[in-house]
């Protein structure tokens, strides 16, 4: 009995996971179609079949001189891997200055971040906006990098894993020693923390990638401006709609980056999920 | 002894705020004082004027007034009736996965293909992925295009034009690119659960429904009110779908318009006035739910075990 | 250590100073008097204007590699920067480039900007003075004698002073499928057909000919609204304050909706979209278009290049006379090219040569009337598109009419959010009255000044 109601149930989960697997992939299998062919062949339908413009949609993309995206792709790297860079290191940095030392605040900042945790950055939106303008540093990446400083969540992440895997016994030793506290914590504790930092680069990289509201509202110049800017601009230029297949493929080089780092790192980055402790 | 002990606590301390000072800084640089100019904000009249701009004139409430008058709870409204249509198959089909995938008696093959493909859209930049369906669901698109010639509609379906198919898409994509997540989380949330609970539950005979809803549904509780609130504050956040997807527009018949959708016209118009008490209004929820995520991760009992324990001490002892 | 943590104090200070100078240099001191600056910035939407300049300006050197700078023979550098415009983008991105005007270095000026009928009036407005007067610029009356009289009013502010010159006239025309017209009239000849479309009755008896045979009379509603708007007795916002509803607009959502019910249009909702595109190629059933002169090349051409449909077209006068736009070249104030802006502008829209080979090759109506009354009249002029129909026949009554007085500032604002609105009311979705609040909500969310100020409904 046990075992016919196992195999109908394998039978069901088997085939919800196809559909939900279709549906994650079709999309993106029809937009790399699409991107293959011409904006003709593209109004005479749908085929199932890539078609063989992809080079010359490419081409095409690339000397589009409204869209100059090879620029957002180098405006998109940068930000993101400063963003990366930064959020992982003074989050570990702040972490540990929770976690290793006593001090009278240290309750009261801990709570205050607790508190923030999950504060959307949008509320302040316009207070930063008018703070950046009238520092100067309006129209530049800066203002899409330095902040992510103080970044709550991950510093949650940090501290927590601080807690499981970085003994207090460790960083007395390195006192012993005679290591100073700053330099404890570049080479000591950090190479520990090295999982979790990878983690955290990766998210805050694929955050930092896809961010659209307000790198849209600080950045003004068309060469600054990163990659989801420029889609909404994709979106809003009707005369780009004479050419379907350039369209498709400038969605596809804002997507596929992420898609292939994704596959190399997929077991990796899915267990990196759940790495900062769920709680039990 | 006791000297040089005292010594070196007070010292390290200094280190501590060393250490915190940077985050703390920016902190106070890049979100407190835009929060109290946002707030200051909300109470002038101040906007651009074609090349002109008018104000800062000092009008106390009436950007509030005038927001409230405007069609600000129907926006709200939107975000929230798209955030349920997405959240609701979110977590329900969560459940069933993550509960499928540590099912050690179920075998399913292909479970680390299954859980790299389920995850793979909430990687994908949400801009993108609207304009790509934009361009798949228009009324001459593929997806019609397929339709029609499987034979399944009579005529192209007019998905962006409804207001129940222009909601569906966003809650569509809202889906996609989170119930894998949500899966994964819960994957684990239910692995940590005690085995010894199933065991015993089995001996007794329990079905796998009835294991799902007495065992692995309270247990994993904490998790999932966790997932609840911090999907309802994105949720809150909802812009980069909606926005792409109509283009701005919040069509048809503004039904897709979000919160922050209705703040990014107001930005981008330079309507300082209207765009901080809109400002003001999203924060003070956020803050509340802020509080209740607060709350929560500085529960000391969070799954009721304490206070379980501590109400049959005292029905012992009365 | 102590050292150490000043010493990466210092190292970040100096970066972040270094990065910070990636953001725009301080200038505004930098523009020397009489030498002309070696980057020109132009500001439009599309490439449609870029095109047309890189076709036929005499003091072209060569094209960068993605085409978005223009290389001049004495090396001076014209900068193309594209912003669409649709949802008022493009206003607004130029509108920031105009406000940092004199605090950007000079190489990083407007120089020169395109404006379309819809939003003229805010940049030619003297009090705003972000457009140099023509006469600034050292044009004379003499230069710009054959323009169409109506390009020059439109420009002409209060003080007397014109602000912005075109290089084409824009009176509307219907454009209409040779094949189509064959299966169902039995002819394609432009005479027959005009005598089948003179008037809106018998432009909609035509219709129900075109839909007992399977085929839509037009695309969609946004086709006919220029033929409405045009003919309008008073503008869309008076005292900057109060928005009015002309009487002939609502006869617009009326016919609209009549048309989208009965299966007269093809209900596409939009114009420059996916849709429009497929319904001018060669697999569609619509039977005509309302477009000017430009709408051939720029509308028309790029979805039938290559097709069976490529020289399927022909054009006739519309039932009732229209003008689509237009487009005017505006000297930016502040520039440091005055020099080279005033050949370009004068090139591009008085140059004898030039707008005959715009004509001959783009199928453009140029702005020198004499000019188009010449080669309306002459036989050798005609284009592949119409299957080498003269077209300017059409045009040049149409244009003598056209009349600008009723624009105001508001009219891509108003125009865009009516057609959206109204849009859901065609569709069945919605009431008329609801159509008519949405309305009036996101037109004050357009231009927030206009709260309070009520709608006035006909």
């Amino acid at each position: 009995m046990q075992e016919k109601r196992s195999h109908g149930r394998e039978i069901l989960a088997h085939v919800v996971l196809i559909i939900l697997a279709f549906l994650c992939l079709f999309f993106f299998y029809i937009l790399i179609i699409n991107a293959t062919r011409s904006h003709a062949q593209l109004q005479l339908g749908f085929s199932a079949l890539p078609g063989s413009s992809l080079v010359t949609n490419f081409k095409n993309v690339i000397n589009d001189p409204a869209i100059p995206i090879l620029r957002g792709v180098l405006n998109s790297l940068i930000v993101s891997g400063c963003c990366a860079a930064i959020v992982t290191y003074f989050s570990a940095l702040t972490a540990y200055g929770i976690y290793a030392y006593d001090f009278r605040l240290k309750k009261a900042a801990f709570t205050f971040i607790m508190a923030i945790l999950v504060m959307p950055t949008q509320v302040t939106a316009l207070g930063f906006l008018r703070l950046i303008t009238n520092m100067g540093m309006d129209d530049s990446l800066l203002p899409l990098i330095i902040p992510s400083i103080a970044s709550p969540a991950v510093f949650y992440f940090m501290h927590s894993y601080m807690q499981s895997s970085l003994p207090k016994d460790l960083i007395e030793a390195a006192r012993i020693d005679g290591s100073m506290e700053f330099s404890t914590f570049n080479r000591i504790v950090l190479p520990i923390m090295k999982p979790a930092i990878a983690v955290q680069a990766i998210f805050t990289f694929v955050g930092s990638w896809n961010n659209y509201f307000i790198p849209a509202l600080v950045i003004t110049s068309k060469n600054k401006q990163t990659l989801p800017i420029m889609i909404a601009t994709l979106r809003g230029a009707d005369y780009m709609n004479f050419d379907m297949g350039k369209i498709y493929m400038m969605i596809t080089i804002a997507i596929v980056p992420i898609i292939i780092i994704y596959l190399l790192l997929s077991k990796f980055i899915v267990e990196g999920v759940t790495l900062g402790g769920v709680k039990e | 002894m006791q000297n040089q002990k005292k010594l070196k606590t007070v010292s390290y301390a200094k280190w501590g705020y060393l250490f915190i000072l940077p985050f703390f800084l920016s902190y106070a640089i890049f979100s407190l004082i835009p929060l109290a100019d946002t707030i200051r904000n909300s109470f002038y009249e101040y906007y651009a004027f074609g090349l002109k701009t008018v104000g800062p004139n000092w009008t106390g409430l009436s950007n509030y007034i005038s927001l409230l008058s405007s069609d600000l709870p129907k926006y709200a409204w939107n975000t929230f009736v798209m955030w349920i249509l997405g959240f609701v198959p979110q977590i329900v089909v969560a459940l069933v996965l993550a509960s499928w995938f540590t099912d050690a008696r179920l075998k399913i093959r292909g479970k680390q293909f299954f859980k790299v493909v389920i995850y793979l859209p909430n990687l994908i930049m949400a801009s993108a992925f609207a304009m790509l369906f934009f361009a798949l669901f228009s009324n001459a698109g593929p997806i019609n295009n397929i339709l029609l010639n499987m034979g399944v509609i009579g005529e192209a379906i007019r998905f962006m034009e409804s207001t129940l198919g222009a909601r569906t898409l966003v809650g569509l994509m809202n889906f996609l690119m989170w119930f894998g997540n949500t899966t994964i989380m819960l994957m684990a949330a239910i692995m940590g659960i005690n085995p010894s609970i199933f065991e015993a539950a089995e001996l007794d005979g329990c079905t796998h429904l009835q294991k799902f809803f007495k065992i692995t549904l309270p247990q994993i509780k904490p998790l999932l009110t966790y997932t609840l609130i911090t999907s309802l504050i994105g949720g809150l956040q909802m812009f980069d779908v909606p926005q792409i997807l109509t283009g701005g527009k919040g069509a048809p018949d503004r039904t897709t318009m979000t919160l922050i959708m209705y703040l990014n016209k107001h930005l981008q118009a330079k309507n300082y006035g209207i765009a901080g008490a809109l400002s003001v209004f999203l924060f003070i929820i956020s803050a509340i739910l802020c509080w209740f995520v607060f709350k929560m991760n500085t529960d000391p009992d969070p799954d009721g075990s304490k206070s379980a324990a501590k109400r049959a001490k005292k029905g012992g002892n009365a | 250590m102590k050292r150490r943590i000043w010493y990466a104090a210092l190292m970040a200070a100096m970066i972040l100073g270094l990065l910070s100078g990636c953001g725009s240099s301080p200038g505004g001191s930098d523009v020397v008097p009489g030498v002309e600056g070696k980057i020109l910035n132009i500001y439009v939407w599309n490439d449609e204007f870029q095109g047309k300049f890189n076709a036929n300006y005499p003091e072209i050197d060569h094209l960068s590699n993605d085409k978005s700078v223009t290389f001049l023979k004495d090396g001076t550098e014209i900068h193309w920067v594209i912003n669409p415009t649709q949802d008022g983008v493009y206003q607004q991105k130029l509108d920031e480039a105009l406000l940092k005007q004199d605090r950007v270095s000079a190489d990083e000026r407007v120089d020169m900007y395109l404006v379309e009928a819809d939003y003229a009036l805010k940049y030619i407005d003297p009090e705003a003075n972000v457009a140099m007067p023509i006469s600034q610029l050292g044009i004379t009356d003499a230069d710009i004698a054959n323009q169409y009289r109506y390009t020059l009013d439109a420009m002409r502010t209060a003080d007397g002073e014109i602000r912005g010159l075109s290089y084409q006239a824009t009176p509307g025309m219907l454009v209409y499928r040779r094949s189509i017209a064959k299966a169902v009239l039995g002819t394609d000849d432009p005479e027959t057909v005009a005598a089948a479309v003179s008037d809106w009755d018998k432009f909609y008896e035509t219709a129900e000919r075109m839909k007992d045979a399977g085929y839509y009379m037009y695309s969609g509603r946004a086709d006919t609204y220029r033929v409405y708007s045009n003919n309008v007795s008073s503008p869309w916002v008076k005292n900057d304050k109060t928005v009015v509803v002309d009487p002939n607009m609502m006869r617009w959502v009326e016919r609209s909706l009549e048309d989208t019910r009965s299966g007269i249009n093809h209900n596409v909702p939009g114009q420059w979209i996916d849709e429009w595109n497929k319904d001018m190629g060669p697999d569609s059933k619509v039977f005509c278009f309302f477009l000017p002169a430009w709408g051939l090349d720029v509308c028309i051409k790029p979805n039938v290049t290559d097709t069976a449909a490529a020289q399927d077209w022909a054009s006739c006068p519309s039932p009732q006379s229209f003008f689509w736009g237009g487009t005017w070249l505006v000297a930016a104030q502040g520039s440091d090219n005055p020099e080279h802006v005033k050949d370009i502008m004068l090139k591009m829209t008085a140059d004898r040569d030039i707008l005959r080979s715009l004509a001959v090759n783009n199928g453009e109506m140029s702005n020198d009337q004499p000019l188009m009354e010449e080669l309306a009249q002459s036989p050798d002029f005609g284009i592949e598109l119409l299957g080498g129909q003269n077209y300017l026949g059409v045009l040049s009554e149409v244009a003598a009419n056209i009349d600008l007085s009723n624009i105001s500032s508001y009219d891509q604002g108003c125009v865009e959010e009516f057609q959206n609105t109204f849009g859901d009311y065609f569709n069945g979705k919605i009431s008329l009255e609801k159509a008519k609040a949405n309305f009036e909500m996101s037109i004050t969310e357009r231009y927030p000044w206009l709260v309070g100020g009520g709608v006035e409904w006909p």
